[in-house]
């Protein structure tokens, strides 16, 4: 058992003596497949800053109380008088008819059109902004008044574009696990080609140790080795890359977070997603290294 | 040890390398095939390499059919072989030491006793302070030296030779024989395959001669098998 772990160790210490003796070609190869491996996981991490994003404005759940059309511009004051001293609400802000129409009118798609209409259709609205600590449930009672209000015409939550952005999110995590496998795919077939190379490149050493009596577990086992640290390296080299993607983006990201008052603590590269990204280089590196040996190896025999 | 029983070898194509070829030969004999370039002296060793699989006919090692040894069994049966070559197949890449030492690594030797035995081969063929050298560095009877070294160091009881002087001159080529001859003396089988009948005469052993894929003379045992010292052309 012993003399079997010393085995192994020497096999693999080996495969990488093998590869620092062409650095530029290893690193090239090495290059490729952290950046293959690293492409999903920071994917991954903007979708982690996007979701905190999201969770973090779902504090802000703005009402917009559209007024029946032809309500008195006294009434919505009244109005937005009475419900800024509402128990469930922080503050309320009206936009009147007339300003929301001269805001239309600046905007060139609406501006023409408008101009031939006699009378302003837009109606009154509040934007009722309901209170931080108000629970769920608060808030639904809340709709509900605003709804039964006679001068009420229609009650609007404004976190529609969070649930997009939540869809959104959600499409783009689905998408992150077909690239995650497609690029998976693709470090396989870079470590396989790169051994089929390196099996032609080393024809005669594989035939001469097959004539001495080598198995072919004893031919296979340095090119596995070598697809093994392939695949270590590269997922070494995608973790190094998301290290310093997030460090290039951390301030920045930071202040703009702070500005939405979005908790920022714990952003990044969780341990898990780390192991994932290692676990994906191993794997690949070992698969590609497999498939390339089953293919090439076994078609060479010593010729005399 | 060996006897080939009525072998033929049909190539892939149809050549025919050898007709029903019929040949014993005893633990501890040194044998030379010779004869015309395409007789069939490759192929024999081919043969006993398991490089190539027998047509029809018998081919027993030790009482072995290896003629039809399955292909998982091949790793184990070549290593209790050694095998020489005309281009010495020495890898480029290794010093003199590593390349004596591949055959124990394949065999799984601790460090230690591949150190051990490795000298002592090189040491017998007189090239213990060459040891860190790559084959390129070395001459072309050195690296057949070297060649030797790799193909006794796993301390085989069969060694075969496919025109092992193939690529020297006479001088280097005796030295070569008489190494041969001294691995000979301490009990290891040899075959080697030759077209120089000369120096194969100055050698010893005994000769098979080989004509048109078949066995022209020297085929049987001599009745006390061991060393024979004279020759038959
Ligand atoms: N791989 C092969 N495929 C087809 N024919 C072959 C093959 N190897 C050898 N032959 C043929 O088999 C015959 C015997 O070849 P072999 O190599 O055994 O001859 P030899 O006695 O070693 O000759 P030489 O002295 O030239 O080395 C030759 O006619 C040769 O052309
Ligand atoms: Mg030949």
């Amino acid at each position: 058992m012993g003399t079997f772990l010393t085995r192994h160790l020497q096999n693999a210490l080996a495969a990488l003596g093998q590869l620092s003796r062409q650095p530029v070609a290893t690193l090239l190869t090495v290059g490729v497949i952290g950046i293959a491996l690293a492409l999903p996981a920071s994917l991954q991490l903007l979708v982690q800053g996007g979701q905190r994003f999201a969770g973090g404005w779902s504090g802000i759940r703005d009402f917009s109380v559209y007024l029946k059309p032809g309500t008195d511009l006294a009434v919505a004051r009244n109005l937005a008088r009475a419900l800024a001293s509402h128990p469930n609400v922080q503050d309320t802000r009206l936009i009147e008819a007339d300003a929301a129409l001269a805001e239309f009118g600046r905007d060139p798609a609406f501006g023409e059109a408008l101009k031939a209409l006699k009378s302003n259709p837009l109606p009154h609205t509040l934007v009722v902004r309901p209170d931080a600590e108000a629970a769920p449930a608060d808030l639904d009672a809340l709709k509900a008044e605003l709804a039964a209000k006679p001068e009420v015409d229609l009650v609007q939550l404004d976190t529609q574009w969070l649930l997009r952005l939540a869809a959104i999110l959600d499409l783009v995590r689905r998408g992150i696990w077909i690239a995650a496998v497609v690029l998976v795919a693709a470090v396989i077939f870079i470590v396989g080609n790169t051994i089929r190379l390196d099996i032609q490149n080393r024809r005669q050493e594989i035939e001469v140790s097959k004539l001495l009596g080598a198995t072919d577990a004893f031919v296979r086992r340095p090119f596995l080795y070598i697809g093994f640290w392939y695949g270590m390296l590269g997922g070494a080299v995608a973790l190094l890359l998301l290290a310093s993607v997030l460090l290039l983006l951390r301030g920045p990201l930071e202040r703009l977070l702070q500005l939405y008052s979005v908790d920022f603590t714990g952003f990044g590269l969780s341990p898990g997603t780390a192991l994932l990204v290692l676990g994906a280089g191993l794997v690949s590196g070992w698969a590609g290294a497999w498939l390339a040996v089953g293919r090439h190896l076994s078609a060479i025999e010593p010729q005399v | 040890m060996i006897r080939l029983d009525k072998v033929t070898k049909l190539y892939r194509g149809g050549r025919e390398a050898l007709r029903e070829v019929s040949l014993d030969i005893g633990p501890g004999e040194m044998i030379f095939l010779t004869g015309h370039s395409g007789a069939g002296k490759s192929t024999i060793l081919k043969l006993l390499a398991l490089v190539e699989r027998p047509t029809h006919g018998q081919l027993l090692v030790d009482g072995r059919n290896i003629g039809r040894l399955p292909a998982r069994e091949i790793p184990a049966y070549r290593r209790q072989i050694g095998m020489v070559f005309q281009d010495h197949k020495l890898l480029d890449g290794r010093s003199a030491f590593d390349n004596v030492a591949l055959p124990l690594v394949i065999a799984g030797l601790t460090r230690r006793e591949i150190e051990k035995r490795v000298r002592a081969a090189l040491d017998q063929v007189g090239l213990l302070d060459k040891e860190r050298q790559a084959p390129r560095t070395l001459s072309a009877g050195e690296q057949q030296r070297v060649g030797i070294a790799r193909a006794v160091v796993a301390r085989p009881r069969l060694l075969i030779a496919d025109e092992p002087t193939g690529n020297l001159d006479a001088e280097l080529s005796l030295e070569i024989m008489q190494l041969f001859r001294r691995f000979n003396d301490v009990g290891v089988t040899m075959v080697i395959a030759t077209h120089d009948l000369v120096l194969a005469g100055r050698v010893g052993g005994r000769h098979v001669l080989l004509n048109h894929g078949q066995v022209q003379d020297g085929g049987a045992a001599p009745a006390t098998p061991a060393q024979c010292s004279t020759g038959q052309a």
